[in-house]
């Protein structure tokens, strides 16, 4: 009996102890930031024009839209779920958005501000919409996240798609471009700020509040939380509405860079979301993830998009790296996870 | 009859079968009851009853005198009867500070912190350290993850958060069984500090001799009725056993 040693024995913590296991989390957290930066300068060894104005313009609003996904699955993600939607959502709420603008107001053109407002209003709603749907069904039906945001992935591609035949529609007011090419002293366009104002937000959201901690108590132990006395369903619903209304905010910054919406806008942006959230260092089994990792690992996603092609790679390569790293990243959260529950 | 907690013929059956036949039984406030019996004997029937998980077929519970019915365990908790289970319900990834509070979470102060529930995390972490100072309890650092605590280190925030949110009754489900000698200990000697403030507290136990050293009586459950209740002299670990398995009957009741 007495060579049995139990969990107990093996992990008691005197006090040095506890600040080691503290800063030896806070490396892990920013080892991510540093990968970000060798490979910033790694792509601007390799090409002249990876650090101008140009690159840094087009690789931000390639990153805004996975941003703005990606935060929204952060916290589904925390809350121990996944959010499969979220990229056939934003297409079929921008669709939904320039439908609303093409259909209430056919003749709208310039700078027609009330028909604006009201298609971008529906994308939101739209996207909010299937955030609902998701949650309800995930919490009250009880039926796995994954397969209902799978559900979901499908029945929003098809919805976009069946808007207008398969097409996009592009017969809204040039204002809705204008508006989402903007640049604010020529080097922070007006989608980028958009994104980083929600960004803070959503970071301080998780990091400081209710909602936050209990976001993260759901995902590390539904059990405790209900336990608690907490309504998780109640929690769970708003999760997945927010991922899903981010969704939507994305979908209008998507629609009005291109001036129009398009059903397909977001068919690879799952993948780069869902990849930005795992290697930022939120975990797949629940209760651990920042915004600010999120932040991080869209950042190395949105760099190696637009620097493989600065470098001269095929862009078909893309999906085949961040599809590779997705898998490498959780392979290194599952060793993490099953270190941690062997102790 | 200062009994804090009373159950009064307390009758629980699932279809045909008989968890609780009648039971009767109290703890008052300032003492340790052990409650003991084999598998079957109807301890964690009772325990479900007391913490509002279950409704008995009959019979009354009654808290500081008056009938109270707990429709979930959230009632039972806002009346003041708060449970330690055995699993503790503690979320690992989170710290101590975050496990103390978890559903009672301090918002910072200001109308728009309210509206968006901004947390006064020092507040949280200063409260937190001195509950757990107040209950003596080694624990290095409130910001450590709680899976990176030591079994008793888990166990002791497990019972103070209970016993800081609730001042009447404490159930405790099996606290010690899996710790080590000396972590069982420390519990035991933070079950007496709770008793000492003035909470009733009822152990559910296997371990008899947690049972001699820290309870003030023992009742032992047999086939859902209360077989005897031990006390003083009487409460030693043969009579314990004898009790338990039926070797010895009788008694009192």
């Amino acid at each position: 009996m007495a060579s049995v040693k139990t969990e107990a024995e093996t992990t008691t913590v005197p006090a040095h102890r506890a600040l080691v296991l503290r800063s030896r989390a806070l490396v892990r957290d920013l080892w991510i930031g540093g990968v970000l930066l060798a490979l910033i300068i790694a792509f601007s060894i390799d090409s002249p024009y990876f650090l101008t104005r140009a690159n840094w313009l087009n690789t931000s609003s390639t990153a805004t839209e996975v941003l703005l996904l990606a935060v929204g699955e952060t916290f589904v993600i925390c809350a121990g779920g996944i959010d499969l939607s979220v990229g056939a959502v934003l297409g079929f709420a921008g669709t939904a958005g320039a439908w609303v603008i093409a259909t209430a107001f056919p003749g709208a053109t310039g700078a027609a501000v009330g028909p604006i407002a009201l298609g971008f209003a529906a994308a939101v709603a739209a996207g909010a919409a299937f955030g609902l749907l998701n949650g309800f069904l995930v919490a009250w039906a009880g039926i796995p996240p994954f397969v209902v945001t799978l559900g979901t992935l499908g029945i929003a591609t098809g919805f976009g798609y069946l808007l207008n035949n398969g097409q996009e529609i592009s017969a809204i007011p040039a204002s809705v471009a204008s508006f989402g090419n903007k640049n604010l002293g020529g080097w922070v366009p007006v989608p980028v700020l958009i994104a980083a104002v929600i960004t803070i937000w959503c970071g301080l959201l998780l990091a400081k509040t209710r909602f936050g901690a209990y976001t993260l108590s759901i995902g590390d132990s539904r059990e405790a939380v209900v336990r608690a006395g907490i309504n998780d369903r109640r929690y769970l619903l708003q999760i997945y509405t927010l991922s899903g209304l981010l969704a939507g905010v994305a979908a209008v910054l998507v629609m009005s860079r291109l001036g129009a919406g398009n059903p397909a806008s977001g068919a690879t942006d799952n993948l780069n979301a869902i990849a930005a959230v795992v290697i930022g260092g939120a975990s797949l089994f629940g209760g651990r993830g920042t915004v600010i990792g999120s932040v991080i690992g869209t950042g190395i996603i949105a760099v190696l998009i637009t620097g493989l092609v600065l470098v001269n790679v095929p862009p078909f390569w893309q999906e085949v790296a961040v599809g590779a790293i997705l898998i490498a990243a959780v392979y290194i959260d599952q060793l993490r996870h099953r270190k941690a529950s062997r102790k | 009859m200062s009994a804090r907690l009373a159950v009064r013929d307390l009758s629980k059956h699932y279809g045909g079968v008989q968890a609780l036949r009648g039971v009767t039984l109290q703890v008052d406030a300032g003492e340790v009851l052990g409650v003991v019996g084999d598998n079957g004997a109807g301890k964690s029937t009772l325990l479900k009853i007391l913490s509002g998980a279950i409704f008995p077929s009959s019979g009354q519970v009654l808290l500081d005198g008056q009938p109270v019915q707990f429709p979930n365990p959230a009632a039972a908790h806002d009346a003041g009867v708060a449970t330690v289970y055995q699993d503790l319900a503690l979320a690992g990834q989170r710290d101590v500070v975050a496990n103390f509070f978890l559903g009672r979470e301090k918002v910072a102060r200001g109308w728009l912190a309210r509206r968006i529930g901004w947390l006064d995390g020092k507040a949280m972490a200063a409260h937190t350290v001195a509950e757990l100072e107040r209950l003596r309890t080694r624990i290095p650092d409130v910001h450590l993850a709680s899976r990176d605590l030591s079994g008793g280190q888990r166990q002791a925030l497990a019972i103070a958060r209970a016993v800081a949110w609730t001042s009447r009754v404490l159930l405790l489900d099996e606290p010690t069984s899996a710790l080590g000698v000396e972590q069982q200990q420390q519990v035991l000697d933070l079950i007496r500090r709770v008793r000492d403030e003035g909470i009733a507290v009822m152990l559910i136990s296997h371990q008899m001799p947690d049972v001699l050293k820290v309870c003030d009586r023992a009742v032992v459950l047999r086939l859902g009725l209360v077989a005897t209740t031990l006390t003083g002299t009487e409460l030693t670990s043969e009579n314990l056993i004898g009790y338990i398995t039926g070797a010895m009957t009788g008694g009192e009741q």
